[in-house]
């Protein structure tokens, strides 16, 4: 009996051991070895520039049709709540405020690994599988140098830039409903938010959140590809372990960064 | 595949409307060009009471933001709120101007509303004003009008 548990600790020991510790230190090392070798990136900035453009502009679509709805939805909601005590010109502040502090980064960066990351681990896994990497470091070109971290950097680049472009077609979204469909006064509607929303505390936390979850997903999306075992299964598993790790560190994260931001308040 | 050059364009005007987005939640959604703390002046008042006053709560005077609150501290000596002003450089007030805690609305946050004085001469950074008046807090009117209450009723016996 006494063997059997002992054998059952071992097995879990062994698979939290292998499976995360070891994963997470090689994890530390690759993103170490890759802020090690950006200075291509930025040397060479139309690698950068070539992922911008796969990462951030090929993401606009998705983010501006999500946060018009996602603003408009909470117009609506945020009316019918504010109604009930009389205070409907809260409503731009209760928009924006979600919007800044909360949704623009957070629902931002769930698409951002859904749309981008995903894409890169796929995209890097694939090229490991047809030994692409290989061939590179035959040719004496560092994999990482040339396509690890101009990836990384265009994450890291685009995924505040496209936060902001998430909240600020909320708000659009949030005045549209609010103002023009359902009658809301524009002055009280800009004027509560404008005193409302601070600079400092709101719109620079919420673009120091979102740079952090771009650091977070586009880290975990290159180091799963560059991990993927060099098969279609793996490739595949690779690409559906980074939008679920990436999604469940954004918003631990989120929940660390809000209790360290606005605590007090 | 596209040229080198129409990446760039595509990857400019990404940067440029997300730039954009970022300025607009700065100037717009968070009004930060209205006041810039660089040019102001800070004047000192003591209140009795401070109520829920907040650090950065907007000051005003005739119902315009004319600067915010700076900090707000403890004197051990007097037993009153010191709180300092940060007051826009634009604006000059007489150096009797009075200060009341004030809320808009009902329920809503506290603010320091500044009611400017007739002294010619102006107020200068470092200068404590004279003339508060405290936070009203609930508690202390309803207790007083209990208070009045009860001594009319003993009054008519």
């Amino acid at each position: 009996m006494t063997g059997r548990i002992a054998e059952l600790l071992r097995a879990l020991g062994a698979r939290i051991v292998n499976n995360w510790i070891w994963r997470l230190g090689f994890a530390c090392r690759f993103l170490w070895f890759t802020l090690r070798e950006s200075g291509a990136s930025f040397r060479r900035f139309h690698l950068t520039i070539r992922e911008i453009y796969f990462t951030g502009v090929l993401s606009l679509i998705i983010i501006l049709v999500s946060g018009l709805f996602v603003g408009m939805v909470l117009g609506l909601q945020g009316y019918d709540t504010l109604v009930r005590y009389g205070s409907s010109e809260a409503l731009g502040v209760l928009v924006s405020l979600s919007l800044v502090r909360e949704l623009g980064p957070v629902v931002a960066g769930l698409l951002f690994a859904s749309r981008a990351g995903s894409a890169i681990t796929a995209e890097i896994g694939l090229m490991k599988a047809t030994e692409q990497l290989s061939a590179m470091e035959m040719m004496a070109v560092d994999p990482i140098a040339r396509v690890v971290a101009p990836r990384f950097w265009a994450g890291v680049i685009s995924m505040p830039l496209l936060a902001a472009l998430f909240s600020a077609m909320g708000v659009f979204g949030g005045y549209l409903v609010g103002v023009r469909l359902i009658g809301v006064d524009e002055g009280s509607f800009w004027s509560q938010m404008q005193a409302a929303v601070d600079f400092r505390e709101d719109v620079l936390n919420g673009v120091i959140k979102s740079l952090v979850f771009g650091v977070a997903v586009t880290w975990i999306a290159v180091y799963e590809g560059y991990d993927a075992p060099p098969t279609a299964e793996g490739v595949s598993g690779a690409t559906t372990r980074t939008v679920v790790t990436s999604s469940l560190a954004i918003l631990a994260l989120d929940f660390v960064l809000t209790a360290l931001m606005f605590r007090g308040h | 595949m596209m040229t080198r050059k129409e990446l760039d364009l595509w990857v400019g005007i990404f940067a440029v409307i997300g730039i954009g987005a970022m300025l607009f939640l700065s100037l717009k959604v968070a009004n930060l060009a209205s006041f810039s703390a660089a040019d102001s002046y800070q004047i000192t008042a003591k209140f009795d009471n401070i109520g829920g006053l907040k650090v950065r709560a907007p000051v005003k005077s005739a119902g315009v933001v004319v600067g915010r609150v700076g900090e707000i501290r403890f004197d051990n000596e007097s037993f009153e709120a010191v709180v300092a002003l940060n007051i826009d450089g634009r604006y000059q007030f007489p150096k009797d101007s009075s200060a009341k805690i004030l809320t808009s609305g009902l329920l809503g946050e506290q603010y320091i509303g500044l009611t400017a004085g007739g002294d010619s001469v102006s107020l200068k950074g470092g200068d404590t004003l004279k003339l508060t008046q405290s936070a009203v807090v609930l508690e202390n009117l309803i207790g007083q009008f209990l208070y009045n209450k009860a001594a009319e009723g003993t009054e008519k016996k």
